[in-house]
């Protein structure tokens, strides 16, 4: 049975429930791209999603636009397995049931992937994307500009809670019953009452001289004997990204955590409108500086998708090797840095030491330390040699060799032990309802990695195992990416083994007015989606990317609980949270 | 206990030789110095770096002049918590506008004499995120700069070398 039936059983269900859903492009049976312009830029049309069992193998055609048909029914890759449909089902939902497709979707037992608006002319268009069993769901519905109020998921969905709240902020949309009216992204460098996503605020806003700090924000308050709050940052002690934590505490125990967020607020979503497809590229590889290649790649597939365009199999292991060697970076650099916060200095020093190294050949290799700009649409700006090829497995090997000399070392020391065992403890539950992602959900018993689970070229050439563990502990966040690497590793290995030649890039075509695309990748920090809808002349209408940080932040307020205030620091680094792929 | 000392004992010293930038040096790589630091200073400064909007990327590179191949500690340039202790602060980013005052207050909070580093293209010009109604662009346009170390991120050398180029 395919594991898309329950689309089936699910749309069966909501009948039965008298929720409507509309399925633009039902009985089309051409592949599209997620939607081309027809009449208006409502009318979508979409894989159709009956015959759901043919249409997990439709792909764009290799020739790129224009396909269709039966013909379009392909078998690409050189596994049996079938690559993941690039284009989400896409169904929309009246206004008014909003809320009841939330309670539907929980109970079908759908996780909730992400939440944005965008606004079309005279309407907002919300959308909700979910997923479950690999197969993505986006959700729409719309609401006009002039009475904006739509029945707020988050009371279903405590994940979708921050994002509405952005969403209300950035748009004016009223989330009806929301659990929390408090303002999100916005703090205090534009007013109440105006929105900057809606397409009449012009980009530069009307800012004061000097926007004032954001004074008045109601966070929660607790009273009783000997408790006491700690209010920290946004400018914190470390080299680290600017937030507010405020604690309530009794002693040292933390009672309560609250988070600030929102002070890297660069307005990405807003600069992105207007942009050409390379200079779109550029943006969302500065998201957030750590996950480059993620973010990257997200924003390209969702170029790519819209414009129907396929890109050349040597640029797609390329992408793979170069969101393997990012992972891997970023985990060397998160375990040093876990140790060094419970004082092991020892490990700090082997780890940054591995990690630069491997950035030494980032830049050697690819030209860049971060490798930042080295995906763009259509294919990948850098090029691998058998020389390089021979470099880079070399290094693999020696660094498993260094890891092997230094895992057992720390692997049987005590203090590390009584440290990071039990700590900053995120229960499986927990991170279900908020639907954590990466090493924060698979340490807590979240089974979900989309490159195995929803692959996408090259993943779909290979076997990617998945870690996962459920004591949901510091010690397990630690231990997960360990596992991590050396899955990456390995399939860093496999890629250039399977390197076929070929051309890097795919010649751009522009997308028609209206296209959009969802791009949907597994980076370091778990699934990236990125959004984007173009504009006439091959320029963006809207970018939304959604880091993972954005699903994993509020799991930090739940694991701290009933720790130390000392172990803050090291609670925050297991999950280690971007700020400005949160801020935007 | 014995694989942990036998690693330390293999790895070795793998900290890496650096000479004092020279002038030309620093033009050429477009390191912009307005200002040397008082010779009292010279031979050791504490930074306090301040994160104003940046995407992340230029404190990855910050952070990496710790680890043992540039240690630049051993040049008397250390890390502080606060901005009290602090005779440079190290500014990245575009200055979001919600880090604006945050930014000034860290400012005055710093005693005099002080010096502030602009590090990265955002924080020199405003980068890829330039002036929004979110971003106020160049650290230049909230505060006085006296050194800009370009690049999205510089590269640990090239900080090493600006760093340097102050209290040379
Ligand atoms: S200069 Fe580059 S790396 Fe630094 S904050 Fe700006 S975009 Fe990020």
């Amino acid at each position: 049975m395919s594991s898309a039936n329950w689309t089936i059983d699910f749309l069966s269900r909501l009948g039965v429930e008298g929720i409507a859903v509309i399925v633009p492009g039902q009985g089309g049976p051409s592949p599209q791209p997620l939607s081309q312009e027809g009449e208006g830029l409502y009318n979508l049309s979409i894989q159709p999603i009956v015959s759901i069992d043919e249409q997990e193998h439709f792909l764009p055609s290799p020739s790129g636009r224009g396909a269709g048909g039966e013909g379009a029914v392909i078998n690409v890759t050189t596994t049996d397995k079938p690559v993941r449909n690039q284009n989400p089902l896409l169904w929309q939902i009246a206004a008014n049931d909003w809320r009841r497709f939330a309670e539907a979707a929980v109970e079908q037992g759908l996780r909730w992937v992400a939440g944005w608006a965008e606004q079309v002319q005279g309407d907002f268009l919300v959308n909700a994307c979910f997923e479950k069993q690999g197969v993505y769901i986006l959700s729409r519905t719309r609401v006009a500009v002039n009475a904006p109020t739509l029945p707020s998921q988050a009371t279903v969905y405590p994940a979708a809670n921050r994002s509405e709240r952005h969403s209300r902020d950035m748009f004016g949309i009223n989330f009806v019953d929301h659990p929390d009216n408090r303002r999100w992204t916005r703090h205090q460098a534009w007013a109440e009452d105006s929105y900057p996503l809606r397409k009449d605020f012009p980009v530069q806003g009307a800012p004061v001289d000097v926007t004032p700090a954001d004074m008045h924000y109601p966070f929660i308050k607790s009273e009783g004997q000997g408790v006491y709050e700690i209010p920290v940052g946004p400018v914190h002690a470390g080299i680290i990204e600017p937030g507010h934590f405020r604690f309530q505490a009794v002693g040292e125990l933390i009672l309560n955590l609250e988070e600030r967020l929102g002070y890297v607020h660069k307005g990405i979503e807003k600069i992105a409108e207007g942009r050409a497809p390379d200079s779109l590229a550029r943006l969302a590889g500065r998201v957030s500086g750590d996950t480059t290649v993620g973010h990257c790649w997200a924003a390209c597939m969702a170029m790519e998708q819209a414009a129907a365009i396929e890109i050349p199999p040597r640029a797609a292991l390329i992408r793979g090797i170069l969101a393997e060697r990012e992972r891997i970076a970023n985990h060397l650099g998160d375990m040093g840095a876990i140790c060094n916060d419970v004082a092991f200095v020892f490990a700090q020093m082997q780890f940054t030491r591995l990690r630069e190294l491997w950035l030494r050949t980032h830049a050697k290799v690819f030209g860049h330390r971060l490798l930042m700009d080295r995906i763009m649409p259509g294919g990948v700006m850098c090029d691998l040699t058998d020389a390089d090829c021979t470099l880079i497995k070399r290094e693999i090997n020696v660094l498993r060799n260094e890891l092997a000399d230094i895992m057992p070392a720390i692997d049987l020391n005590s203090s590390l032990e009584d440290r990071l065992y039990t700590a900053g403890f995120l229960a499986p539950n927990i991170a279900a309802a908020f639907g954590a992602l990466g090493y924060v959900g698979r340490a807590s018993g979240q089974d979900f990695d989309v490159r195995r689970d929803a692959p996408y070229a090259p993943y779909d050439r290979v076997t990617v195992k998945v870690a996962v563990e459920t004591k949901g502990d510091i010690a397990s966040r630690f231990w997960i990416r360990y596992k991590e690497i050396n899955a990456s590793l390995h399939l860093i290995e496999q890629f250039i083994d399977q390197l076929v030649a070929g051309g890097l890039v795919s010649e751009w075509q522009p997308a028609s007015a209206g296209s959009e695309g969802l791009g949907i990748v597994e980076g370091w920090r778990g699934e990236i989606t990125a959004y984007v809808r173009f504009d006439a002349e091959n320029k963006i209408a809207r970018f939304y990317p959604r880091d993972p940080s954005i699903l994993n932040w509020p799991a930090l307020e739940k694991l701290v609980l009933d720790n130390i205030v000392p172990d803050f620091p090291v609670c925050n680094k297991s999950l280690n949270g971007s700020y400005s792929g949160n801020d935007l | 206990m014995l694989r942990l000392f036998l690693k330390i004992l293999k790895t070795g010293v793998v900290t890496e030789r650096f000479k004092k930038p020279k002038d030309d040096e620093l033009e050429r790589l477009g390191i912009e110095i307005k200002r040397h630091i008082d010779k009292k200073f010279s031979g050791s400064i504490a930074i306090r770096e301040v994160d104003a909007g940046s995407c992340n990327g230029c404190e990855l590179e910050i952070h990496a002049l710790n680890n043992p191949y540039y240690d630049i500690e051993r040049f008397g340039i250390h890390f502080v918590a606060s901005p009290r202790h602090a005779d440079v602060l190290l500014v990245t980013g575009p200055v979001s506008r919600n880090m604006q005052t945050a930014l000034l207050r860290t400012y005055e909070a710093t005693p005099n004499p002080k010096w502030v580093v602009a590090v990265g293209d955002c924080a020199a010009c405003g980068g890829e995120f330039g002036v929004s109604y979110a971003s106020c662009g160049a650290v230049s346009n909230v505060i006085p700069v006296d050194v800009v170390i370009p690049g999205c991120p510089p590269t640990p050398l090239a900080l090493m070398t600006g760093l340097l180029g102050l209290i040379r």
